[in-house]
């Protein structure tokens, strides 16, 4: 061996060190990198292809804006987080948050109940979970199938509540607040889209039950010979994540005063990208809920910006498209960075 | 057989990944029609060596020679066209595919119009199938083969592509003995048709029967060479281990069975006729049997794991009832599951998670966990079990065999058990983590829990038990225990030898 040699593998030794080192960095970031440099790239552009060399995308009332529009797709995404880690899928959540925002508009139509609306919206999405849940757990059908059949009959359900139009109804004092009231500054949809992070991240890493999630997505087989009742944490995710639904379909129908059968449509795709990005794997067991908050900013952040710089909508497509594949194989470099570690 | 030409020779091997250095300045040398045994500790390098031979690795320096001619192995598809074919622990046996799709799989023979050559596959499958001696063909779909006849549609295939060198690894891992007794004689064949055999194994048993050579590995690090005249088993482990490993079977002493702990009375399920034995506290019983023989079906059935259909279990003179796991559990009946990595351990998660989640709910309130109380549990669970892991924040995927055993045995340990089943506790396992296995199995006896294992390796069940309950055909055929504890009288009762299994179960006892 020459000197050359010894000299060539101790540079390469140091390379290494250093790519583990950034690797290391990632590995604790997750996709925040991800999510700055976009927000600095829309900022970068929105001044290069502005009049005036200022940009309105960096400002508080966009960001404020950002947040607001994040808001139910990271309600869905929440839900979605827990029927991921448990290796499923959940595909009915944008046909649950129409049936559900549609029997709560029903309900608060003058001469009805109204101020049983958001009991209503809440236990309409928790009782459709539980169907969901009921099926996958005691029945052992598998959950793609499940909801792709809850996804297309409740769709059809909540068009036939409706009646096939759009209800209407601009006299809802009872819950006007959720999409329209803010508190302490800040609109009451980012304060329960924080709420409903909150709630998880408490479920999945404080209780008993979180580790169990976890215990199931990783290995089933396992967690029944260590005693946990699989199906009952089948069950719960399920119904969660119809709740968290239901949810949704309050602060949509809220805002915007009404609800028809065409609500939510492609939400689900939103909240699992979201779900992705945050680095949870659909193989279950691996994830995490702050994961999911990163993703589902990425994707607001997308939108936003996208529809700043006057793309269509097309073009829009295709550039969210790009993203969400481009950051799950960063996400994949990733992880082998942090197993060589 | 000195005399073989050297067909293969390996010098200063290193390799590293990230920290850990897996090999340095490794050599190995294989000579034609000779089978090479590869010995050395879990983590000692054995499969990276195999790995960087059969190129899925690439060394990050050193020489490969063949036939005296350096050669570069980039990839698996550069090994196999210089003839080295790897056989993984883990079989890679497509259960949905026919024997000669799998044989074929990756390199299927081309006919007319480039279309695959069903008729020369199925030809050639089934003539190396016929000098392996299989009692399946070309046609049979894999799925339907016991895990012994999946490996030899792997040697199959490693054969059809005219392999020189063959690897390994742990092929007995999951094979009964007369499955690897079949294997044996298949891999003396290879051996005398000139294909060299290099051979992965942990136990000393095979190693003494089959090895013309072995090569012992520590640390990374090449130890030593041997040649059949000079095998002995003492100064292999001593070489592997680099220590003395004293005794290295024997835990018995002091043990002083107490009162009927477990008692089974006509347990029958889908897979076990009606089974009736019973454990004392501090007592360690064995329940030996060829694999197939009904040994795990009937713990999984005293665990409720799976449903019973007659029956009675009684946990220290009181009968039970055990419909699913949680209930055993909450006897205090553990079952340490024979498939570690599929049934028993959360790979993805940590090893505070792992040890600690059949007792989580006893450590919070309202379902709350109580982190800290877990955390110093786990720890002291890795000091008493000696188990080499990075903190109780490690991730299980990451351990060595050994130590995930031993994750395992801390999670059923800390629900204090009175009845703890141990289902092949060893297999895969390294020397150094075997034995102190062992201890923690004698220490458990000591403290008055009833102890039942599951073993295939009968030097193990005879070493450590003080009683051995035979199973042969879903059915108890036999019970020994004292001197009577012998491979010999276990083997008679495993397979009965000509009499049909509806006798009377036999009891033999020292005189």
């Amino acid at each position: 061996m020459s000197t050359h040699a010894i000299s060539d593998t101790a540079q390469a030794a140091g390379a290494k060190r250093h790519g583990n080192l950034v690797g290391h960095l990632f590995n604790r970031l997750g996709m925040l990198p991800v999510l700055i440099v976009l927000y600095l790239v829309f900022y970068g552009l929105t001044v290069y292809f502005s009049a005036d060399g200022t940009s309105n995308f960096m400002t508080a009332d966009n960001t404020m804006n950002i947040l607001r529009q994040v808001a139910i797709n990271l309600v869905l995404a929440c839900g979605m987080t827990f029927v991921i880690l448990t290796a499923g899928i959940d595909l009915s959540v944008g046909s649950m948050l129409a049936v559900s925002a549609v029997l709560g508009m029903l309900v608060s139509l003058p001469g009805h109940a109204p101020a049983l609306a958001i009991p209503t919206f809440l236990i309409a999405g928790l009782v459709m979970g539980m169907l969901n849940g009921s099926m996958v757990s005691f029945l052992s059908i598998n959950p793609f199938v499940v909801t792709l059949g809850t996804m297309t009959a409740l769709r059809g359900a909540a068009y036939l509540f409706a009646d096939g139009t759009t209800v209407l109804n601009q006299q809802i004092p009872s819950f006007e607040w959720i999409g329209n009231g803010d508190f302490l500054g800040l609109p009451w949809l980012i304060w329960i889209a924080a709420g409903v992070v909150l709630l998880s991240w408490f479920i999945l890493k404080k209780t008993v039950l979180g580790l169990h999630i976890y215990a199931v997505g990783g290995n089933p087989q396992a967690a029944r010979l260590t005693g946990i009742k699989v199906s009952f944490v089948l069950l719960f995710v399920y119904s969660i994540s119809g709740f968290f639904s239901g949810l949704a379909g309050a602060m949509s129908s809220s805002r915007l005063y009404g609800a028809n059968g065409n609500w939510g449509v492609g939400y689900e795709l939103d909240a699992i990208a979201a779900v992705v990005l945050g680095g949870t794997s659909l193989m279950g067991g691996v994830g995490t809920i702050w994961g999911t908050v990163i993703g589902a900013l990425i994707i607001g952040v997308m939108n936003n910006g996208l529809t700043i710089l006057g793309l269509s909508s097309f073009w829009q497509y295709v550039a969210k498209g790009a993203v969400i594949v481009l950051a799950v194989i960063l996400d994949k470099w990733r992880q082998k960075q942090a197993a060589l570690n | 057989m000195m005399t073989n030409e050297v067909i293969l020779e390996m010098s200063g091997i290193n390799k590293r990944f990230g920290a850990t250095r897996a090999l340095s300045d490794m050599r190995l040398t294989i000579r034609a029609g000779e089978i090479h045994a590869l010995m050395g500790e879990n983590g000692a390098g054995k499969s990276t060596l195999m790995k960087i031979l059969s190129g899925v690795y690439q060394p990050d320096s050193g020489q490969i020679l063949l036939d005296g001619k350096p050669i570069a192995i980039k990839g698996p598809s550069d090994g196999r066209r210089a003839g080295i074919n790897l056989i993984y622990q883990e079989l890679s046996v497509s259960t949905n595919l026919t024997v000669a799709e799998n044989v074929f799989m990756g390199s299927e023979p081309r006919g007319r119009f480039g279309l695959v050559d069903h008729a020369s596959m199925r030809m050639w499958t089934n003539d190396v199938l016929k000098m392996l001696g299989a009692p399946f063909n070309a046609d049979t779909h894999a799925g339907k083969l016991s895990i012994a006849e999946q490996q030899q549609v792997e040697i199959a295939r490693a054969l059809v592509h005219k392999g020189r060198v063959l690897i390994m690894d742990e092929p007995t891992a999951a094979l009964s003995d007369r499955e690897t007794e079949h294997l044996f004689r298949v891999v003396r064949k290879l051996r005398d048709e000139g294909i060299a055999v290099i051979y992965i194994s942990h136990r000393m048993a095979e190693v003494h029967a089959l090895a013309d050579r072995v090569t012992v590995l520590r640390d990374g690090g090449y130890v030593g060479e041997m040649t059949r005249d000079e095998l002995d088993p003492t100064r292999i482990v001593q070489m592997m281990v680099g220590r003395p490993l004293g005794d290295f079977y024997q835990h018995k002493a002091g043990r002083v069975p107490g009162r009927m702990m477990l008692e089974v009375e006509n347990l029958s399920g889908a897979k076990v006729k009606p089974a009736s034995f019973s454990v004392r506290a501090g007592e360690v019983v064995g329940l030996a049997g060829l694999v197939g023989a009904g040994r795990t079906e009937l713990a999984r059935l005293i665990f409720g794991a799976d449903r019973k259909h007659s029956g009675e279990i009684r946990i220290d003179g009181q009968p039970v009832q055990t419909p699913d796991p949680l209930s055993a559990i909450k006897l205090g009946i553990g079952y340490l599951p024979e498939d570690r990595k599929g049934q028993g351990l959360f790979l993805q998660l940590s090893a505070l998670t792992n040890t600690t989640l059949n007792v989580v709910s006893q450590h919070a309130r309202a379902g709350i966990i109580n982190h800290k109380a877990l955390e110093k549990l786990t720890q002291d669970a890795i000091a008493r079990l000696n188990i080499k892991v990075p903190g109780p924040a490690g991730i299980v995927g990451g351990l060595s065999g050994g130590n995930q055993q031993k994750v395992l045995l801390a999670r059923w340990l800390e629900i204090k058990p009175r009845v703890l089943i141990l289902d092949e506790p060893t297999r895969g396992v390294d020397v150094g983590a075997k034995s102190e296995i062992y201890r923690i199995i004698h220490e458990l006896s000591l403290q008055g829990v009833a102890v039942v294992v599951i073993s295939s390796e009968l030097p193990e069940v005879i070493g450590i038990c003080d009683r051995v309950v035979v199973m042969r055909e879903g059915q108890i055929t036999g019970e020994v225990s004292g001197d009577a504890v012998t491979q010999e009288n276990i083997m008679t009762l495993a397979t009965h030898a000509g009499e049909p299994a509806a006798n009377a179960p036999v009891a033999l006892q020292a005189a």
